[in-house]
């Protein structure tokens, strides 16, 4: 959990620029200087020499690791790029966000209208964070505030396997559970969703929320605390006015990861939502995501047509979302480091 | 460390040997793939035809009809399964790929229109249905029926049934918008069990429980071609061997060419007494003659 609460953008920039810096002194450092070479015992110079090597060859080794993720991702960028620019020569941008339709396979006029899709995607990510905050919040206060700590040591390792469940088996848990549970409680006749698209991103965020919040409440100088208490505050009111304000960074970093990770989710809301392609008016219809959307069509689409092209239109649609939600969370935790430092 | 360096190259070992045993199965493994309507029954075919003829192999798939004529195209599969005849489009890019595809009937279905048991409406003609599907009619009292909105089940634009649905009943016009598009046929049965104003199109094998009766809480509706002519059930063997009920169409293989002796002793078996029976047994309809002859030409 340590690595994802890390400013992961910059601090791998940091260190691949040191690592050349470093590779490139030890270039140098190789060569053999007249100095070295008039050195008296030679079997000594070789051990040197082969352990200089073996370290340096490590290094490289460790910096194409970390360069190869950063190829990797411009790669990907690159690739989606030039498969979803073709879709803008024959969509006008107008209609492509604009347009509430979206029906490409059409027998009467194909529409590319993305506008639906967005709107059904923020409603869900907005539902899942509007259940997922306060009880992510509460889960994480509770276990590094109030809970004994033999307790600590049993719910932490259950919400860390709760990132691990698959997303198709909560999806499922969405169709056979909670579905009927949502069409009883509203008489919406059935569960096929915006909220129980909701719920389940909750549950698939939680983690994500529950372990980088309890780390940042963690990470608050017990001195806070001590003071707080010291003064007369209760618990409470060292929790809610110490301890959150001085970790609120982590927090709200914590609460974009949650929201990255609800926006690209796509299996459990393809099979809880009801994919309807209608614009939503509210939480209570069927909507269809833009994952979902790319799930259903892509494996059917022929290739390099307009459709192809727009379902990649739409993948790069959804990369920037994630990319700035994700940039945004780096930013805050990143001046949440520095000021612990 | 030592421990570390074993288990690593233990590992590689193992994906070596996986690597070289995978060729050798794959060259006698028949991948068949396509429409999710015929997964099912194709499956038991499958698992029938291996228990009979120990050696072969066959490995079955959903995905969709569109999936499977998509895998075929790029050579991907032996056999693709489709509810849907091919679009032209299809068929030119086949051959612009050098694939020639031949066509077998193995089966007949009847598509089902279902609603919940709740829903007093018993029958409905061929325009009501296309009205409900284009979001037309979004009432069940308009029809006769309780005063309850009506809400869509279909599948999703890759299933040959999607297409078929919006051919035959829609008369190619867009499906309402507020249609939930769902995986699979049991997903559409789930949704209308539950659902009061449900109502969804299935293949009608997937309307039996174990025990081979109609699923409890369901109810098949009668189709009538227009208001004129009686409507009759899917599950009527003979109104849909005489083309009585308006919603009948054919399953289809699609192969590669003429298929080769794997491939077309597979047919021959799905097609002959033995496969038919199973296929009567999963609650779908033979092969009436016509189909039977087109069969044996294209398997020459």
């Amino acid at each position: 959990m340590k690595g994802l609460s890390k400013g992961r953008w910059s601090e791998s920039a940091l260190w691949v620029s040191s690592l050349i810096e470093k590779l490139w002194g030890r270039a140098e450092d190789i060569a053999p200087s007249p100095s070295e070479t008039a050195s008296p015992s030679r079997s000594f110079m070789k051990k040197k020499t082969i352990g200089r090597w073996k370290e340096s060859a490590i290094k490289a080794f460790f910096f194409t690791n970390g360069v190869l993720a950063i190829i990797f991702l411009i790669g990907i960028f690159a690739v989606l790029l030039s498969t979803a620019i073709p879709a803008f020569k024959e969509i006008p941008l107008k209609e492509f966000f604009g347009n509430r339709t979206w029906d490409p396979t059409s027998p009467e006029k194909a529409q590319y209208g993305l506008l639906s899709m967005i709107v059904s995607t923020l409603i869900c990510t907005t539902g899942a964070l509007l259940v997922a905050i306060p009880i992510g919040l509460g889960v994480a206060a509770y276990l590094s505030d109030v809970a004994h700590w033999r307790v600590r040591e049993i719910i932490k390792p259950i919400v860390e396997i709760l990132a691990g469940i698959p997303s198709v088996v909560t999806g499922f848990l969405g169709i056979v559970l909670f579905g009927p549970v949502i069409a009883k409680i509203f008489h919406t006749g059935h569960g096929l969703n915006a909220v129980n698209g909701s719920f389940l991103l909750a549950i698939m965020a939680l983690p994500t929320i529950i372990s980088i919040s309890e780390d940042s409440l963690n990470a608050v100088p017990s001195a806070y605390t001590e003071a707080s208490l010291a003064l007369g505050g209760s618990r409470w009111q060292t929790l809610v006015r110490v301890k959150i304000p001085a970790a609120l960074s982590g927090i709200i970093a914590s609460f974009m990861l949650g929201l990255g990770r609800a926006i690209g989710e796509t299996m459990t809301v393809l099979m809880a939502t009801g994919n309807a392609r209608a614009f939503p008016h509210g939480f209570l219809e069927s909507v269809r995501t833009m994952t979902a959307n790319i799930a259903i069509e892509l494996g059917e689409v022929p290739y390099y047509t307009t459709h192809y092209y727009a379902l990649f239109a739409i993948g790069l649609v959804l990369f920037i979302m994630t990319f700035i939600v994700n940039l945004i969370a780096d930013v805050i935790l990143n001046k949440y480091q520095q000021r612990e430092l | 460390m030592k421990k570390l360096i074993a288990t690593i190259t233990f590992g590689l070992a193992v994906m070596a040997m996986a690597l070289l045993a995978a060729p050798a199965q794959k060259s006698k493994m028949l991948q068949i793939k396509g429409s999710d309507t015929m997964v099912n029954l194709v499956q038991i075919l499958a698992e029938e035809y291996m228990a009979k003829n120990p050696g072969t192999a066959l490995a079955v798939l959903g995905g969709g009809s569109g999936t499977g004529i998509t895998a075929i195209i790029n050579q991907t599969c032996d056999i693709a399964n489709h509810s849907r005849e091919w679009r032209q489009k299809e068929i030119d890019q086949a051959w612009e790929k050098g694939v020639q595809p031949r066509f077998f009937v193995v089966a007949v279905d009847g598509l089902s229109m279902i609603v919940n048991e709740k829903n007093i409406l018993e029958k409905l003609t061929m325009a009501e249905l296309g009205a409900i599907y284009r979001g037309e009619i979004k009432n069940w009292k308009a029809l006769g029926g309780p005063d309850k909105a009506v809400s869509l089940y279909g599948r999703q634009s890759n299933s040959g049934t999607y297409v078929f649905m919006q051919e035959h009943v829609l008369g190619n016009k867009n499906y309402s918008t507020d249609m939930k598009e769902m995986n699979g046929n049991a997903q559409i049965i789930e949704g209308v069990l539950q659902d009061e104003g449900g109502v969804g199109y299935v293949g009608v094998g997937y309307l039996y429980d174990k025990d081979g009766k109609i699923r409890k809480g369901l109810k098949v509706l009668n189709v009538a071609k227009d208001a004129k002519s009686q409507a009759y059930s899917p599950v009527d063997k003979a109104a849909v061997d005489s083309g009585n009920y308006p919603v009948a169409r054919p399953l289809y293989q699609a192969t590669n060419g003429k298929p080769g002796a794997a491939v077309a002793t597979f047919l021959a078996f799905e097609t002959g007494p033995e496969g038919q029976m199973i296929v009567e047994r999963e609650g779908f309809f033979t092969i009436g003659a016509k189909h039977k002859e087109q069969n044996e030409k294209n398997l020459r």
